[in-house]
């Protein structure tokens, strides 16, 4: 992965959600959106890291990580407007995105359920003989969940491949995190006896690096890494903090999260010329997946429940 | 031909299964020693890959085994005790259940969750005794209760082979029950599908799990006053409902037995189909635990408190007696 790679996924993420909160605001996206504008850098460093065949699972800010696994903008649109073309055929939108054939197993809009859903499945891919490893995305208030650290214990005691992300934004919804986390974050993990590290998530190469060592060690057999990484969310919780115009954090607070912003960080490590040439391959892969989304057919209401059961037919 | 007990009925479907599919895997408390008999002898044939025993984080491994399900494995999980399922109503209802439809059909979700020993054990009390079928029927979720020693067999076989989550509850009245059975002849037992217990031609009485026995032996008791078909649904959800219209159309009455508080249980359930669909001589009842009950401990209040021959007998008396006024 090089560094104008990481670039153009950060940019990607920030365009793609920069665009997706102006579709909440046109009403082409219905329910609103959690923003992951300002935490870019996790999910490009850790997915860089990861096989194409390796597994994640997502959190309800999860547009971040789906796409830096590399699925397809135009069907990630698709599913926030909720079109049968969508990732999850307009069945899932945006707390559930999943994309299977890509490993990814599905963001999860209840805060510290993925992680032991990612470790159950991370234990049974070393079962079925694969040797692939899964990251499990969470934010600081999921370490606060009773599931989430019976993750950590079961992960821990059965050596699973599977690699803990921490996204330390510093706020669970509006509760800030020294408000909600007695002890420390990484201490939640070392209890366990996993080894945990807290690294700078505005960067995505440190990021990577960190990602790609705590991968190693799970693909080797020597089980779960716990990785905290922190970083600011600039943007809302979620978009209808624009209506609502909750205030909790200082402009202050905000313009110092902003001056260490992951776009203009790996922005930086590039010539300028190379940097405009990505923003621009960006933006027409942006244009022509919104114009697909937005053409695509709404769902037939006669099939709401469908996919529900494997045997519909019991159920007439 | 040689006795087959209920619980070990459902052992025989856990060895068979692991026996003939690789992805089938268990996993619980306390299942290596087999503390509930449930997996007697399963963990020395199959060894601890297969049978695996779990530390107490009943919400950790519920969603653990979502997880393998996800990649293709067949979890089976075994709750010691019916309480535990409140615990992790959230993972069963909540996400398994639910990421079929959410992931738009990409994945399936196929784990079996067994509980062996729901409702009163007698002396257990409030945190031990419930028998929360009707809970998971409410949300959707396949739901099971076996009767008899076969139907343990066949539905368990069932639920483990069914893509979809399926909560199969053993009922603690019924684990002792044992019957002559042809091992031959042990099969699966499809979901969905009810059976007549006991044939009959004035009223149908629906039950579930060791009420089966209770209802078949109110049926002998009456025979003088009344010839009484018993229907076990043997699934909760989906209900065999086309069955069931059948018996009632013979019968034209309809009483039903269940194990659940009254409010919103599986015997509301049958009277509402009963009131939409069915042509009845005679207003149906249902015989319920009381609303909100819990089960308190002393022996007297336990049984007091659960649904019971003698209520089954007054509601049959009274939807005979329905017909003549």
């Amino acid at each position: 992965m090089t560094t104008i790679d990481l670039y153009r996924t950060v940019r990607l993420i920030r365009r793609f959600e920069e665009r997706a909160i102006e579709y909440v605001r046109s009403g082409e996206i219905v329910g609103g959106i959690h923003p992951y504008v300002g935490q870019e850098a996790i999910a490009a460093g850790v997915c860089a890291a990861l096989r194409a065949d390796d597994l994640i699972t997502s959190t309800h800010r999860g547009h971040g990580h789906v796409l830096a696994k590399g699925v397809n903008p135009a069907r990630m649109f698709a599913e926030l407007m909720g079109r049968e073309s969508g990732l999850n055929k307009g069945r899932g939108g945006s707390m559930h995105a999943a994309d299977f054939g890509l490993g990814i197993l599905g963001a999860n809009a209840i805060v510290g359920a993925a992680g032991s859903i990612a470790t159950g499945a991370a234990w049974a891919q070393r079962r079925l003989g694969k040797s692939t490893v899964a990251a499990t995305f969470f934010g600081d208030g999921a370490v606060n969940e009773g599931m989430l650290l019976e993750a950590f214990n079961l992960a821990a005691l059965w050596h699973v491949p599977v690699v803990f992300v921490c996204e330390n934004n510093g706020y669970a919804t509006t509760m800030p995190v020294d408000s909600a986390v007695a002890g420390s974050i990484t201490g939640r993990a070392k209890a366990f006896g996993i080894p945990s590290f807290t690294i700078d998530g505005q960067d995505p190469e440190k990021v990577l690096a960190a990602t790609t060592a705590a991968v190693d060690r799970a693909r080797a057999g020597k089980g779960p890494t716990f990785l905290e990484c922190t970083t600011y969310r600039f943007d809302a919780h979620h978009t209808f903090e624009h209506r609502t115009r909750l205030t909790y954090r200082s402009t202050e607070e905000l313009s110092a999260g902003w001056s260490r912003d992951p776009v203009e960080i790996q922005g930086a490590r590039l010539a300028p010329e190379d940097r405009a040439a990505v923003d621009a391959e960006v933006e027409a892969l942006l244009d022509a997946a919104a114009g697909i989304a937005l053409g695509s057919a709404h769902p037939d209401p006669s099939a709401a429940l469908q996919y529900l059961y494997s045997s519909p037919e019991v159920f007439s | 031909m040689p006795k087959l007990s209920y619980l070990k009925a459902m052992n025989r479907a856990l060895g068979d299964e692991l026996a003939a599919d690789d992805r089938v895997f268990l996993l619980g408390e306390d299942i290596r020693v087999a503390a509930s008999n449930l997996t007697a002898g399963l963990f020395g044939r199959f060894g601890p890959d297969r049978v695996l025993d779990t530390p107490l984080s009943e919400q950790a491994f519920t969603n653990f085994a979502t997880g393998a399900a996800l990649v293709g494995m067949r979890p089976v999980i075994e709750f010691q005790i019916p309480s535990l399922l409140f615990l992790v109503f959230e993972q069963i209802a909540n996400q398994a259940h639910k990421l079929a439809l959410m992931s738009g059909g990409q994945c399936k979700v196929p784990v079996t969750y067994v509980v062996p020993g729901s409702g009163s054990r007698t002396g257990w009390a409030g945190q031990h005794s419930d028998h929360p079928y009707s809970l998971f029927a409410a949300v959707g979720v396949k739901t099971v209760v076996p009767s008899n020693p076969a139907d343990a067999y066949g539905l368990l076989l069932s639920a483990i082979r069914d893509d979809d989550p399926v909560v199969v509850f053993a009922p603690a009245g019924a684990l002792g029950f044992r019957e002559d059975v042809d091992f031959s002849t042990l099969a699966p037992v499809p979901l969905g599908v009810g059976r007549i217990a006991r044939p009959g031609s004035d009223v149908t009485v629906v039950a579930l799990g060791h009420l089966v026995q209770d209802a078949l032996a109110v049926a002998d008791e009456l025979a003088g006053v009344a010839s009484i078909e018993v229907f076990d649904p043997r699934t909760v959800y989906p209900l065999d409902v086309a069955g069931l219209a059948e018996s009632v159309a013979r019968t034209r009455r309809l009483v039903v037995i269940d194990d659940s508080n009254r409010t919103s249980g599986f015997g509301a359930e049958v009277l509402a189909v009963a009131a939409e669909r069915f042509d009845l001589v005679a207003r149906p009842r249902r015989v319920t635990r009381p609303d909100g009950a819990v089960l308190p401990f002393a022996l007297a209040l336990d049984r007091a408190v659960q649904p019971g021959r003698d209520d089954l007998v007054a509601a049959i008396r009274g939807v005979l007696e329905g017909d003549e006024q």
